[in-house]
């Protein structure tokens, strides 16, 4: 079998020597409500991403994975430990890193083009200098033809193409992806995931990707990490996945090798999600 | 099922035709020795349109007509001017809102028509007493759907662009700016109508021009007709504005979803 022989040219994608991009230390969130006792979202946890790593965060619905990378992107305060970027304490917004965000992100009131030139504008780039590289982003992600269309008029597959055009764009060190491809179809879940490699490919950031999508997960990443069900999440797992690269997200669930994975992370997550729908499902 | 354009037109001219000769006939066919609708009172579609075309011919009306459209112009500019102000400070500064709050809401529920003649002791008879009753209906309107704006801007696309690097400046001309905008833009036909309804009430209350003063004048004379033929002409002005109203909301808000903007 191919798959077979695919293996053994495994690369390793981020080499343990490699500096740290992202690194949290006894992070943990809470959440006030009025009138309630404090909601503990995410136990103390630790989390270190290195350069060049693709690491996905996968767990059960509401389990504190997002609330983990706004932790990241600087848009959350923890309730303790530390956010570390390259080094250094994070302070405020992370500017290192780009976040792609679940919902629809992109300004309704300028073009697929303007979405992405802005992102370049602010940094002070010249608005004709933007515009020709916002294009050619466009060309990348597929919608060269696009420019002039704002995005109601998109569909959601392209809208993502352009929330990750808008994000790469400004060349981020740092990739944060909140189930970015959620809300698409199947079909297109695996064209945006192909699209993602082959994009990483070419400079590869540090990426964290959360989802609930296990499959997704294993995929796309050099490392799964399994997140308990909340409130009090916590890392339960922390799996290498030792696919060959360059992958395509379809062909690689054909893989052996992503079988073997897939059930020997399964069964750890499967007690989890049996945790969180366990009193729905007992009573 | 969606009736053929056509048939829609010919209907539509149908329901004008119908009301035209019910009116005419009752004014002129006496029904068992009486008028259904006697001319003193209702005159005749016929008079009516022929005093229009005598406003028209003769030049009188396009003094009046620019006056009212002035006054209805300048309310609009100055109102919405202030309510965008205003309504961008409010929402950006949420303890000036709770302190304006009661005021805002008691300025708001009186009828603006009894400020009319305070209006038109402080500034007189000439248009600026219009035009600042037609301020007070527009900047309500607009002060509303701008404060409505900025606080309804999605909290995704806001953190989108503070990760973007947005400093607040730039959210303010990228995000907030437009978003405000676009509610204002939304209210539009509201707000131009009761700018227009502030001028007229304006002139009709006191005034020497206008086409509220021509309408209160035929009626101090008992001119049926007269008052008939204003309304028509100022119906007409307000199709013509609204309009213009449309064609200028349809290219400030191509971005907008067409069911969207449809719904306002």
């Amino acid at each position: 079998m191919e798959a077979a022989l695919r293996r053994p040219v495994v690369q390793e994608a981020a080499s343990d020597a490699a500096p740290m991009a992202v690194a949290l230390d006894d992070v943990s969130i809470s959440f006030a409500m009025k009138g309630q006792p404090v909601y503990k979202a995410v136990a103390p946890t630790s989390l270190h991403v290195r350069e060049g790593e693709f690491v996905a965060i996968v767990g059960p619905t509401g389990c504190g994975k997002s609330t983990l990378l706004n932790a990241t992107a600087g848009l959350l305060a923890p309730a303790s430990g530390t956010v570390t970027v390259f080094g250094a304490p994070l302070n405020g917004l992370n500017a290192q890193a780009g976040y792609l965000f679940q919902q629809d992100a992109l300004m309704p009131w300028k073009t697929a083009l303007d979405n992405i030139a802005i992102a370049l504008e602010i940094g002070g780039t010249r608005r004709a200098d933007a515009l020709v590289e916002a294009q050619e982003w466009l060309k990348k992600v597929g919608l060269g033809r696009f420019g002039d269309r704002y995005p109601h008029q998109l569909s959601g597959g392209q809208r993502k193409r352009v929330g990750l055009a808008q994000v790469l764009v400004r060349h981020p060190k740092i990739l944060l992806m909140d189930e970015p491809f959620g809300p698409l179809d199947a079909q297109t879940r695996q064209i945006m995931g192909t699209l993602l490699l082959r994009l990483w490919a070419q400079d590869r950031k540090a990426v964290l990707f959360v989802t609930h999508d296990l499959e997704e997960a294993i995929a796309l990443s050099d490392r799964v990490v399994i997140m308990s069900a909340g409130p009090e999440a916590r890392i339960i797992g922390d799996f290498p996945i030792d696919l060959a690269r360059p992958r395509d997200t379809a062909d690689i669930r054909l893989d052996p090798r992503f079988h073997e994975l897939h059930r020997q992370i399964w069964n750890q997550l499967k007690a989890e999600v049996a945790k969180t729908y366990g009193e729905d499902l007992a009573s | 099922m969606k009736l053929h354009p056509v048939k829609l037109l010919f209907l539509q001219l149908l329901v004008a035709v119908v009301a035209l000769a019910i009116w005419q006939v009752g004014a002129t066919v006496p029904i068992g020795g009486k008028y259904l609708l006697p001319e003193f009172f209702f005159s005749k579609p016929g008079d009516v349109l022929t005093r229009v075309y005598t406003l028209f011919a003769t030049g009188v009306i396009w003094k009046h007509l620019w006056i009212t459209l002035t006054e209805t112009v300048l309310a609009f500019l100055i109102g919405s001017i202030a309510g965008v102000v205003f309504g961008f400070w409010f929402a950006r500064q949420p303890n000036v809102a709770a302190v304006f709050d009661p005021y805002v809401k008691m300025f708001n529920a009186l009828p603006r028509v009894v400020l009319a003649p305070i209006f038109m002791l402080w500034l007189g008879l000439g248009i600026w007493s219009k035009v600042a009753l037609g301020v007070t209906l527009v900047f309500f309107i607009v002060f509303f759907n701008v404060y409505q704006g900025v606080k309804e801007v999605s909290p995704v696309v806001l953190a989108n662009a503070r990760m973007m690097g947005m400093n607040e400046r730039q959210l303010f001309r990228n995000v907030y700016w437009p978003s405000a905008l676009s509610w204002m833009f939304s209210s539009l036909h509201t707000a131009v109508g009761f700018a227009l309804v502030g001028a007229v009430v304006g002139e009709y209350l006191g005034s020497s021009a206008g086409l509220g003063y021509l309408i209160h004048q035929a009626e101090g004379v008992f001119d049926v007709t007269g008052v008939f033929a204003g309304m028509v002409i100022l119906a007409a002005f307000v199709l013509v504005i609204d309009w213009g109203v449309t064609r200028i909301e349809r290219r400030l808000l191509v971005w907008r979803p067409q069911s969207a903007s449809g719904q306002n």
